[in-house]
């Protein structure tokens, strides 16, 4: 078995869901080389170089991989797939736009969100967001994988893998890059914290989120929102954790004035331990809440706050 | 321009799914079935870009059972001109769908495509980046915002972290995201009118497209059970819980 792992790249660095995705490769087992593919990405090489269980590091550095845009990542990505028996990415916004075109140009299917690989031809994943379990089989030649980063622990970093150039380059005419709005914010990112606080329609308005931030703070924390809460307007969307948002699973995920529908379930109900606080003591969220305490989340936040 | 844009019949977002009691696959029997919510939104998209002046025309393209022209009528009465109906009772995986859904662009040869970013049931959120790969066209996925300017198209995308913006020769693939649109509701008259609307009945065969994929579904289990835990009276033993049983802090 051959295995290349796509690097997924945060503002040219190496994103901490890559090391994730290597343990997924390492499950399937064999020799695993990385790519990383953008431009001015040579720290980010050297990063993946660390990861255990790496062997090779290839380096697709140029202008036309700026951004990975999906056109030219493919084309790479197809260049390069002959001679692996898989193609592994994170699950990630990157990962989801490019291996699906890897797929369709190698006439192969793709296997989306795996969570757990049972062989190297039969894996684990979650369909109608979460609410099934299906354990599936392909027979195809070349197996194209989005890896869920919460379902593998990352591997270390002690790893010394060689690093070699890829000199392949690809035309792109069709799409360019405008521009990028990322959130700016001293907090870990939700997808990779080991604490997640999150509110939902029960903080009222959007201003009371400031309530969490003290938390958050103490506790080294990301915070989220719930769909209700995005819907409501009170916080922007790369903030929901859900079906329809971040799939989350932190050590630690305090709900804070939300109910608990299922959509908002699908994304934190694998986390380690989780704390709902919610006025409504009939609020499904604590079907699944390891502690619950009950009560007004305005009175609660502040002292908690204090006692942290 | 021609707006060509995709939908699924899936299980309605509000009902709780049931795994088969032999884990075969999620029992479907006497469920409630509705269009894909990303398809609404991609349905709306493209009437609005009809209403704008931008498309002159929108055809809605489904691939599935006979059944699955309830949401061709729905596409119809929310605003599509005509529908195109690929009929088969096989389980259509995202390679097959984006094989025959390129043909369809082939032939119809629109200068936007629309479709959901995934589908609620095998939430793959593949078809649309595979169609252009097949067709050979540019793609913007996770779609908040769409601008057709000229002979490009503006997309916003909503990535991990925050927003991307990308300009795309036309014609081009979007997939919608949460944020594109709020879909509107088919008023009874235009529920109506719909169904004198055209809607053509194709095979996978009248497009040489083989529908078997090489992946098999093995098995479908419920996830393991989360159990509630316990209630505590105060933010004290709350800390306390989480300093010293649960150890998280």
């Amino acid at each position: 078995m051959s295995i290349l792992v796509l690097a997924d790249l945060h503002e040219g660095q190496l994103a901490g869901a890559t090391a994730h995705v290597v343990a997924a490769a390492q499950a399937i087992g064999g020799d695993i080389d990385v790519l990383v593919a953008g431009e001015g990405v040579q720290a980010a090489a050297e990063a993946a170089a660390k990861l255990d269980g790496v062997s090779k590091v290839r380096v697709a550095d140029n202008a036309v991989y700026a951004h990975q845009l999906a056109e030219p990542m493919g084309a790479l990505l197809a260049e390069l797939a002959d001679g692996y028996t898989h193609v592994l990415a994170s699950a990630s916004t990157t990962g989801k736009n490019v291996l699906p075109r890897l797929a369709a140009l190698k006439d192969v299917s793709q296997l989306s969100d795996v969570i757990a690989v049972d062989s190297a031809d039969t894996f684990k994943r979650p369909i109608y967001a979460g609410n099934a379990i299906a354990t599936v089989k392909s027979d195809d030649v070349l197996k194209v994988i989005t890896v869920r980063s919460t379902g593998f622990d990352a591997v270390g970093t002690s790893g010394s893998a060689t690093v070699e150039a890829v000199d392949v380059v690809v035309d792109n005419s069709q799409s360019s890059f405008v521009k990028e709005e990322l959130a700016q914010s001293d907090r870990p990112e939700l997808g990779g914290a080991k604490v997640v606080i999150s509110g939902g329609r029960g903080m009222g308005n959007g201003e009371n989120f400031k309530l969490l931030d003290g938390i958050a703070d103490k506790l080294g924390a990301a915070i989220g929102a719930s769909r209700a809460a995005v819907d409501a307007g009170f916080v922007p969307n790369d903030m929901q954790v859900g079906q329809t948002g971040k799939i989350v699973a932190p050590d630690l995920y305090i709900a804070v004035g939300i109910s608990g529908a299922i959509q908002h379930l699908a994304g934190m109900k694998d986390s380690k331990v989780i704390v709902a606080i919610n006025k409504d003591d009939e609020a499904p969220i604590f079907q699944v809440a390891d502690y619950g305490l009950v009560g007004d989340l305005f009175e609660i936040l502040p002292e908690l706050e204090s006692k942290l | 321009m021609k707006v060509l844009v995709a939908v699924k019949r899936v299980i309605d977002y509000n009902v709780k799914i049931r795994v088969k009691a032999d884990h075969s696959d999620v029992d479907l029997t006497n469920v409630k079935m509705a269009m894909n919510p990303f398809c609404e939104i991609a349905v709306e998209e493209a009437v609005r870009l009809k209403e704008k002046g931008v498309a002159t025309e929108v055809v809605a393209v489904t691939v599935g059972p006979k059944a699955a022209q309830e949401q061709l009528r729905t596409a119809l009465a929310l605003g599509a001109d005509r529908a195109i109906h690929i009929e088969t009772d096989e389980r259509a995986e995202s390679l097959a769908v984006a094989k025959l859904l390129a043909k369809v662009v082939e032939e119809e040869q629109p200068g936007l495509v629309v479709l959901g970013k995934q589908a609620i049931d095998t939430d793959n959120n593949q078809t649309g980046q595979m169609l252009a790969a097949l067709t050979g066209l540019p793609q913007g996925t996770f779609a908040s915002e769409v601008a057709v300017d000229g002979d490009k198209v503006h997309v916003t995308r909503e990535i991990d972290g925050g927003l991307q913006t990308i300009a795309l020769t036309l014609p081009a693939i979007v997939t919608t995201d949460l944020r594109l649109n709020e879909p509107r509701y088919a008023k009874l008259p235009d529920i109506m009118k719909a169904k004198k609307k055209p809607l053509d009945v194709k095979t996978p065969a009248d497009y040489g497209v083989e529908v078997a994929s090489k992946v098999s579904l093995l098995k479908v289990e419920s996830p393991a059970e989360r159990k509630g835990g316990v209630k505590v009276a105060s933010v004290d033993e709350l800390i306390d819980k989480l300093k010293n049983e649960a150890k998280v802090l």
